[in-house]
């Protein structure tokens, strides 16, 4: 197992870009239900905030903010692109086929018909004490979105 | 002329790169591959390995001696009741304590908790008249120091928030080194305990044990000495010190994990309520009451960590025969080599003293535009393995303005070679990240 094969091409590129980084950048919008969650963890000491927006039953915004690892913050900012633009029941359904995934220890192939760009993690599943850097902000938006449609 | 012979006067010469690598021989988990590269273990400062010899104290004990100590009359019991206690008097001797006043313990953590709640217990109603110079009250006033590690802050504040009493701390200055002229003003009649590191395990200084025992002492103040990562690694004299309380734990010092101790001035510890009560620690015991032993028993209830114990001595033992100023010498060569290496790099900042100022075996660090976590994993990668994140010490890293970062920490089985790859790999990090 490469190092390599951790820090994928494309989890380098979203742990600098970011896609939806600044809680404050961006007001949610008007009319829309919401969630927030604050996640924290505590080996590492990473910590991230999502903020995500439902209309109509569909993620009309994830917004995040967070300190940690390269793993965690490019997670986030997929997780920004993935989330945007689908409805509930598919972002339920998103996480936890993402968690399923990470927890397999390497033995489910991920399917980027299915996770995209979250299909990069794939490595991450090989070293189980980055489980929860990649699973942080997903875990965050699966309590923020228990909240926007309770 | 008597002759010296040659091995004494090897033993007793700077410890050096090719007695390192015989030293080496005797720890058998140093001789792996990781990742397909030599393991360069960068890590003893959370914990250390252990040499042939403590591992066979500790094999040795279950196979020819084990049973309960302080009780039974048979053959095995009195071997291990001998056994444990003669353990007691070798790690006593090795912090220059008397083994009366050398309580046992898992680890410092409980240790220093051990301290906290018996001193919670004299703060009590109906505790006994010897114990009022450990009890607490609204207004008087904890003293720790901004660098702690977890486990000596923690302990503190529970007890300040339970007896009423005020914690304050002695802050640090942006090189990571304590204000003594503010802790002379903080240090005060109010000052009932002052609890500090002997060597911080982020910044790598030393504390001015004498110069804060000064302040201590001209006050009714008890003071409290970690002692983690000192008395691994530089020679310790708890009585030179005069502190009142020191802890250690044996996993940073050659023993397995499970034992640690607490040393305290017999007086001290003879005056203290018990901590954990039950079996072992008690003289006359009624259905209403119980009486109990003087320290160090009054602390030791139920069966005790024996085996660790025989282990940790194995260990005091081991690092006595190799000469704690050796020690202490060569990984003051291995801290200013890190240092001074590690700031030679662009992008890297070194935390506390600068290179050619006193420091541990030790450095942490941060890298620019890199996240400690992915530092480690890269390092892991070369098979070098070092510690990531707030190191148990999250205000010290919030008052220098980072939340984490990697830090490698030598042991007397390290060699410039093993500074040198990390110095190396390091010098890669930014580039393979992008940054």
């Amino acid at each position: 197992m490469s190092l390599d094969a951790l820090y994928q091409q494309i989890i380098l590129d979203h742990s600098k870009l970011r896609h939806g980084e600044g809680l404050a950048s961006e007001p949610a919008p008007v009319g829309a239900s919401c969630g927030e969650s604050h996640q924290l963890n505590p080996t590492c000491g990473d910590e991230i905030t999502v903020r995500l927006a439902v209309v109509d039953g569909r993620i009309s915004q994830l917004r995040w903010d967070g300190d940690g690892c390269s793993i965690s913050m490019a997670s986030a900012s997929v997780l920004t692109d993935l989330a945007e633009g689908i409805d509930t029941e598919e972002l339920r359904q998103l996480i936890e086929t993402f968690r399923e995934m990470l927890r397999s220890r390497g033995t489910i192939t991920a399917d980027p018909e299915v996770l995209g760009d979250a299909a990069a993690f794939e490595g991450v599943a090989r070293y189980v004490a980055r489980v929860k850097c990649a699973m942080l902000s997903w875990v965050a938006a699966e309590d923020a979105l228990g909240q926007a449609t309770a | 002329m008597v002759a010296i012979p040659t091995h004494l006067l090897h033993s007793a010469a700077t410890l050096d790169n090719d007695e390192v690598r015989r030293i080496r021989n005797d720890f058998p988990i140093l001789h792996q591959q990781v990742n397909g590269r030599d393991l360069v273990y960068l890590d003893s400062g959370a914990t250390s390995q252990n040499p042939l010899s403590v591992i066979e104290a500790e094999q040795e004990f279950y196979e020819q001696r084990n049973s309960a100590v302080h009780r039974g009359a048979h053959y095995l019991a009195v071997e291990a009741t001998e056994s444990f206690e003669a353990a007691r008097e070798t790690v006593a001797a090795f912090i220059g304590a008397r083994s009366d006043e050398l309580v046992w313990t898992s680890n410092a953590t409980e240790a220093l908790n051990l301290l906290s709640y018996s001193f919670l217990n004299a703060s009590l109603p109906g505790a006994p008249a010897e114990s009022a110079p450990f009890a607490l009250r609204d207004g008087d006033e904890i003293v720790v120091t901004e660098m702690e590690h977890h486990a000596n802050l923690i302990p503190w504040q529970q007890l300040a928030m339970r007896t009423g009493a005020t914690l304050r701390y002695i802050p640090v200055d942006d090189a990571g080194a304590l204000d003594l002229e503010e802790a002379a003003r903080i240090i005060g009649p109010r000052t009932r305990v002052l609890a500090f590191t002997h060597a911080s395990n982020v910044l790598g200084t030393i504390t001015p044990v004498a110069s804060l025992v000064d302040l201590a002492r001209a006050q009714n103040t008890l003071v409290v000495l970690d002692a983690c990562q000192s008395a691994p690694h530089m020679p310790l004299d708890v009585k030179a010190l005069d502190v009142d309380f020191a802890v250690l734990s044996g996993h940073k010092m050659l023993a397995p994990t499970g034992i640690g101790a607490l040393y305290g001035k017999a007086a001290h510890l003879n005056a203290m309520p018990p901590f954990l009560t039950g079996g072992s620690m008690i003289t006359t015991v009624t259905m209403e009451k119980a009486a109990f032993l003087p320290a160090p028993q009054r602390f030791e209830a139920g069966t005790q960590r024996i085996s660790q114990a025989i282990a940790l001595a194995s260990a005091a033992n081991y690092l006595t025969e190799t000469g704690m100023a050796r020690i202490h010498e060569w990984e003051t060569v291995l801290g200013q080599r890190l240092v001074s290496g590690l700031s030679a790099l662009p992008g890297i900042r070194v935390l506390g003293p600068a290179a050619g100022e006193e420091r541990i075996g030790l450095a942490a660090f941060d890298v620019d535009g890199v996240h400690a976590h992915d530092v480690g994993q890269y390092l892991d990668d070369r098979g070098i393995a070092v510690r990531v994140g707030h190191h148990c010490a999250q205000p010290l890293h919030r008052r220098l303005g980072l939340t984490a970062t990697t830090r490698a920490s030598t042991y007397l089985y390290n060699t410039t070679d093993d500074v040198d790859a990390l110095l190396e790999a390091v010098a890669g990090v930014r580039s393979y990240f992008r940054v």
